[in-house]
């Protein structure tokens, strides 16, 4: 087990090297760098002797190699060096953003896991009934809605809804405020993109536990348990869920480290300042500090969360023994 | 010589000929969920194509003096009725809707077609030399599948900048080594059968028995693939044309219409927010739908399941 971990471990590194690797050369290709859209956004006269010495202050005049040795020891000695656009430390940048983009992306896994958890054990044991047709539906018609357009739904419910019950118009809080500081406003401003795309990433988490469901009721095992007169409810509860858990988990565990890229979306639609929106600008300003840090952290994200998922599989399912 | 004397048939005694409609009546019957999928494709596809025929005006005509009007306004003097009203430009939705399937379907079908085309070539390929080869291919694919397709896109749409053509490029490039890990699985199976050693030794190109040995075989994964493409590329093409940085205006487009102040006016007009958000939906339903029928059918190992 040991050794299997400490391989998958020093398997991370070629992945996050080739991904450092890709997002620097993707960002070099990108037309115009962070000095001439800075100097030439607005249009109008630029001193080419501003753009060079800004060119050459930021390092983007050396040569590729120069950078690229550059942006790996920084990486190696995590010092993600200052943003290109601002000036500001990125590390900075990222932290003030970071803690939002975390909750909603754990509020929305969350909300996924209270719907599809149960509703894919129901359709599964009632199996082509009415509820079943129902939460398929449902189900299906969670992947196919853009989660942006459920989130603009969700604000036009609360308007409308609001000015129905008590006659005012409600909207959600535009500012954060840290769930540790005043939970309240924080909840009432966050529980709305958690819903939006908890909804969409549900659908997949449904559909994944209801073909684990019915694989697993099918066994020999839940046969006997029905033999010796074991009451549906316990034979699904405890006997079939267990093992039927497992793609589940797989699944929600992919969901949630492809939520931190998802949220570019939804945080348009709810104006929240997290590190979605911050990608959408920072391309777009060909900051390349900035954009190289965000997306290795998302890349990141990704490799540790699909690792930490294959270490709960030996854990769930004592049956599967890593060498 | 003594003619036997054939008697003719009568019609009755032989079957019916199948007419199409047998055929359609059997799939509704065994995949209604597949065939209603099919109908909305059909439905999109027919509007796509006939949109000049179908919109009562011209999408991209401004129109100041009908600004957000709703749905089922007509003007008494020259008669014209907008049947799902205007947005804040005064152009008419469902012309613009009708023309956003054009838009839609464009990059839905060519970022899914190019995109699992080059993926079916190169999983074949990765399987079928192997070794090194096979090696580095999956390390690289690895590299770009830790990638969130969304991210990968707009780091695309970066580089070559904004437009149609552009997003087809931005979506197809994440979609080929989704299909090729997929692709690439099956066709290791098929390596080893003997037909491959047999076309190996009769001394065949790689490329001839790769495209014409290997990729037929590997076709069931390859549309399952495919038509569950469309619908992301549908749903990817909308959500980077909401951010800005997809299909451009005036060009209609379902995600541009979500764009153009859609939360501003969701209060005064929500038709503007709705109708596109619909169109959105019930096309990647329709693929979806479709997708899942055409799983069930080619891989009959899932179709237990579900």
């Amino acid at each position: 087990m040991y050794s299997y971990i400490v391989k998958r471990v020093l398997l991370l590194f070629p992945t996050l090297l080739g991904a450092a690797i890709v997002v620097f050369l993707l960002l070099r290709l990108i037309p115009g760098d962070v000095c001439m859209l800075k100097f030439g956004g607005e249009g109008g006269y630029v001193d080419p002797e501003q753009i060079k010495m800004c060119q050459e202050r930021l390092g983007i005049s050396d040569s590729k190699i120069e950078q690229f040795v550059d942006y790996m020891i920084g990486f190696a000695t995590l010092d993600l060096g200052v943003s290109m656009w601002t000036g500001q430390p990125v590390t900075e940048e990222i932290w003030i953003r970071f803690p939002l983009s975390l909750q909603i992306a754990i509020m929305a896994t969350l909300t996924s896991v209270i719907i599809a958890i149960p509703l894919g054990v129901i359709s599964a044991a009632k199996q082509n009934s009415m509820i079943d047709y129902l939460v398929r539906a449902f189900s299906i018609a969670g992947i196919a809605m853009p989660s942006f357009w459920l989130g603009i739904l969700i604000i036009l419910g609360l308007l409308i809804g609001t000015q129905a019950w008590s006659g005012v118009p409600w909207m959600p809080p535009v500012h954060y405020k840290s769930i540790f500081d005043d939970p309240a406003h924080n909840l009432s401003q966050l529980i709305w993109p958690a819903l939006a795309t908890g909804y969409r990433y549900s659908a997949v988490a449904t559909r994944m536990t209801r073909s684990a469901m019915l694989e697993v009721l099918r066994e020999d095992y839940v046969r006997t348990a029905r033999a010796k007169g074991l009451i549906e409810q316990v034979i699904i509860n405890k006997h079939a869920l267990k093992n039927a858990l497992l793609p589940v988990v797989t699944i929600i565990g992919i969901e949630f480290a492809f939520l931190m890229g998802g949220l570019v979306v939804t945080e348009q639609v709810f104006n929240l300042n997290g590190i979605g929106k911050l990608f959408v600008e920072s391309v777009t300003q060909a900051d390349y500090t900035l954009t190289q840090a965000l997306v290795m952290l998302v890349v990141f994200i990704f490799v540790l969360v699909n690792f930490i998922v294959d270490l709960m599989y030996a854990w769930l399912d004592p049956r599967i023994r890593y060498s | 010589m003594a003619q036997t004397e054939i008697a003719p048939l009568e019609s009755s005694t032989l079957p019916r000929q199948k007419t199409i409609w047998d055929a359609a009546l059997r799939m509704i019957r065994r995949q209604p969920l597949g065939s209603a999928g099919l109908l909305v494709i059909v439905i999109m596809t027919f509007a796509a194509v006939f949109a000049d025929y179908v919109v009562p005006y011209d999408p991209e005509i401004e129109n100041f003096e009908y600004m957000l009007m709703p749905p089922g306004t007509m003007d008494e003097t020259t008669g014209i009725t907008f049947m799902l009203g205007t947005d804040s430009f005064g152009r008419d939705m469902f012309s613009r809707l009708v023309h956003g399937a054009r838009t839609a379907l464009l990059v839905g079908f060519t970022a899914s077609f190019i995109g699992a085309f080059v993926g079916l070539v190169l999983g074949v390929g990765s399987a079928y030399f192997g070794g090194y080869i096979d090696l580095v291919f999956q390390r690289v694919m690895d590299v770009f599948m830790a990638f969130p397709l969304i991210i990968m896109a707009l780091a695309i749409v970066a580089i070559f900048g904004t437009g149609t053509e552009k997003v087809i490029i931005a979506i197809t490039i994440p979609f080929i080594p989704r299909c090729a890990r997929v692709v690439r699985s099956s066709a290791l199976a098929l390596r080893e059968l003997p037909y491959i050693d047999a076309a190996r030794s009769i001394g065949y190109s790689h490329t001839r028995i790769v495209m014409r040995h290997m990729v037929p075989n590997v076709m069931a994964p390859f549309l399952i693939m495919l038509t569950a493409f469309v619908g992301q590329a549908i749903l990817l093409e909308a959500s980077l044309s909401y951010l800005g940085l997809g299909v451009q205006e005036p060009t209609a487009a379902w995600g541009l219409m979500l764009q153009g102040g859609a939360e501003e006016f969701a209060e005064s007009a929500p038709w503007v927010p709705i109708w596109p958000g619909v169109a959105i939906t019930l096309a990647v339903f329709g693929f979806n739908l479709f997708g899942d029928a055409v799983r069930d059918v080619l891989d009959p190992k899932l179709r237990a399941q579900n």
